[in-house]
């Protein structure tokens, strides 16, 4: 039952969320760009402009508009891209498949590389390796990752010749109409160099935060007594002290998600990937509105989603959370 | 309370602080002086030459002494562009952070101090606040802002929105840090002394507890100039930071990024070269002064 409750809290918090958004997307609908001028072009007569302007419903009251927007947002209708003349969210979702497999090519690099990397900065305190990587750690916060991304396309794109740089490569289609690079040779070889770009810049800041909290829970009294009661050093280092290292990167791997979508924009831009960032700044070049409102609510959307699940996880792992409302 | 003298000894013992405060000096200095110390005005269009664009640098045999790392695609000097740029890149910097910090040790303070449902109402906008990206705020408003004015009216306004939006998007770093640093302070005996002699909350507030709050924002405000400068060279890159005619580092990395494939890549390396050796000066002096004032403060908890 307090799971129950805690669910119905956080899906309260996220229609919120969700509604500010659309109140966003809905007043940008309303102030960028004229949709008269995109349906019909200059050359319609004033007295024609107002019929269509009353057919349209641009002349009704603010919420009789704000309504109708969000009746069909729930349906999945934003609005028809300028530029592509098909519905807007049909082109982000068509594109939704290279972004999600370059995050998840980017997560597990980088999952795979800090936590090894982490536990043993946080074990070996003062070893040489230690210090390699502590200093690289902090070079590589200093790197952004666009820059991280025109390296890596010159040295092994270029000069060296080893991977493509540019593109998908060959996809295939899932029988849902999902496109994946993965289970091409040639799509995977194009996903290596954009997702250690997209990984570099959060591979140092997890390496510094494993470390950091591995430190910490090694000098609690819990760890000191699970090895004064004669368990192994392995186990009391794996089992007591990382399982509660784990929490933390949880929470931050779940507040990193925005940044990790707005850093999606700088690699696609980089190595061209047709994602959905990419699509998103050409719809800001040509000013296509439907397309920007729909890129925000999905962007959104993804936000709320993944922040949800992250509190949820972390209330599962974490013993000494109680969820909210539950006896004490 | 920071003693200034200690810590001047223990920076010059320290090697890896010493040098990172010289090369940053030694930008800082670039920059402020630029207009005295740049071979050319990039600004000035008198000055440009289009026969002078994509000349390589001097040592490579085939480049002009004139321009000493080469020119870009409209004939400016790297070298030049590089000092202006660097102005550039340092004032959007140190004034986001000087709006950050305004907003947030002002909410600190108030958060701190009132307590109640006033610290509750402004923790909870700032974990919200921080839960979605400055980085991704920032895009959008600036996509936005972009798509709905000309390219002038962009262009004029541009410096003004980075400050802003970077500002305003990072305040709870700061409003975090200074409202523990006073819920800290405010059961201490010099605050009850200072409200029982009747001194007004504003006063005890400002003249009282936030003197001793400033060492953690010292911290803070170093590395959030590092990453204030790298978020804004990001923006630029996209192209919806500083306009090319009046560059940032993120600005010229990105007018010369198409043409490193083709050969022509100092016009890239040379900035890029310097944005990261801005940031990660600002980044070494900032661990470094954690390390020393306040070594409870951890990043990675932000």
């Amino acid at each position: 039952m307090h799971i129950l409750a805690f669910l119905i809290r956080r899906t309260l918090q996220a229609v919120i969320v969700m509604f500010v958004i659309s109140i966003i997307g809905f007043s940008i609908q309303g102030n960028l760009g004229d949709p008269l001028r995109e349906l019909v072009g200059q050359s319609v007569s004033e007295a024609e402009r107002q019929a269509l302007r009353e057919q349209l419903g641009l002349n009704d009251p603010f919420f009789v508009q704000y309504f109708r927007f969000l009746g069909n947002a729930v349906q999945g209708d934003l609005g028809t891209s300028y530029f592509f003349k098909r519905p807007a969210l049909d082109v982000i979702m068509d594109k939704f498949p290279a972004t999600f497999e370059l995050v998840l090519g980017a997560v597990f690099i980088f999952l795979s590389l800090s936590i090894p990397a982490g536990i043993y900065c946080a074990i070996h305190r003062d070893s040489w390796l230690t210090r390699i990587i502590m200093t690289g750690s902090i070079i590589g916060i200093s790197v952004p990752v666009f820059l991280t991304a025109i390296l890596l396309v010159w040295l092994f794109g270029v000069e060296l010749g080893w991977l493509p740089a540019f593109g998908r490569g060959d996809t295939y289609e899932l029988p849902w109409g999902w496109e994946t690079g993965f289970l091409t040779l040639d799509g995977l070889s194009h996903l290596i160099l954009p997702s250690v770009a997209l990984s570099s810049i959060m591979l140092p800041l997890f390496i510094r935060l494993i470390r950091a909290e591995m430190m910490e829970t090694m000098g609690t009294d819990y760890v000191r007594f699970a090895r004064a009661k004669g368990l192994s050093t392995a186990r009391v280092r794996y089992v007591h002290a990382f399982r509660n290292t784990l929490l933390p990167v949880v929470t931050v791997g779940g507040l990193m998600i925005g940044t990790l979508i707005a850093y999606t924009i700088l690699t696609e831009t980089v190595f061209q990937w047709p994602g959905m960032g990419f699509l998103f700044l050409e719809a800001v070049n040509r000013v296509d509105t439907p397309l920007i409102i729909a890129y925000i609510i999905v962007v959104g959307l993804i936000f709320v989603v993944v922040n949800t699940i992250v509190d949820f996880i972390y209330t599962l792992i974490n013993p000494m959370v109680k969820l909210p409302g539950a006896k004490a | 309370m920071i003693n200034w003298r200690t810590l001047f000894k223990r920076f010059m013992s320290d090697p890896v602080a010493v040098a990172a405060g010289g090369v940053l000096l030694i930008l800082v200095l670039m920059a402020v002086f630029a207009p005295l110390l740049a071979p050319q005005n990039p600004y000035d269009l008198m000055q440009l030459d289009i026969m002078d664009s994509e000349l390589p640098p001097v040592w490579t045999g085939d480049g002009d002494p004139r321009y000493l790392l080469g020119t870009d695609t409209q004939g400016r000097g790297v070298l030049s562009t590089i000092m202006y740029g660097t102005g550039i890149s340092l004032i959007i910097g140190i004034g986001a952070v000087v709006v950050q910090g305004i907003l947030g040790v002002t909410l600190g303070l108030i958060a701190g101090y009132k307590g109640g449902w006033i610290d509750s109402f402004l923790m909870r906008l700032a974990d919200i606040q921080m839960s979605l990206s400055t980085l991704m705020i920032a895009i959008i408003v600036l996509a936005l802002f972009q798509a709905a004015f000309d390219a002038n009216i962009y262009a004029d306004y541009a410096i003004f929105m980075l400050i802003l939006i970077i500002g305003m998007a990072e305040w709870p770093k700061f409003a975090r840090t200074v409202r523990s640093s006073v819920l800290g302070e405010r059961k201490k005996e010099y605050v009850d002394a200072a409200r029982v002699i009747g001194l007004p909350p504003r006063k005890v507030m400002w003249g009282h507890i936030l003197p001793n709050t400033l060492t953690p924002v010292l911290v803070i405000s170093t590395i959030q100039v590092a990453e204030a400068i790298m978020t804004e060279a990001a923006l630029s890159f996209l192209g919806l930071g500083m306009p090319v005619d009046r560059p940032s580092l993120g600005s010229l990395i990105r007018s010369g990024f198409e043409f490193v494939f083709s050969g022509q890549y100092w016009i890239t390396l040379y900035p890029a070269l310097v944005l990261i050796a801005l940031v990660l000066a600002l980044n070494l002096l900032g661990d470094w002064l954690r390390d020393v004032l306040n070594p409870k403060l951890r990043r990675g908890d932000d």
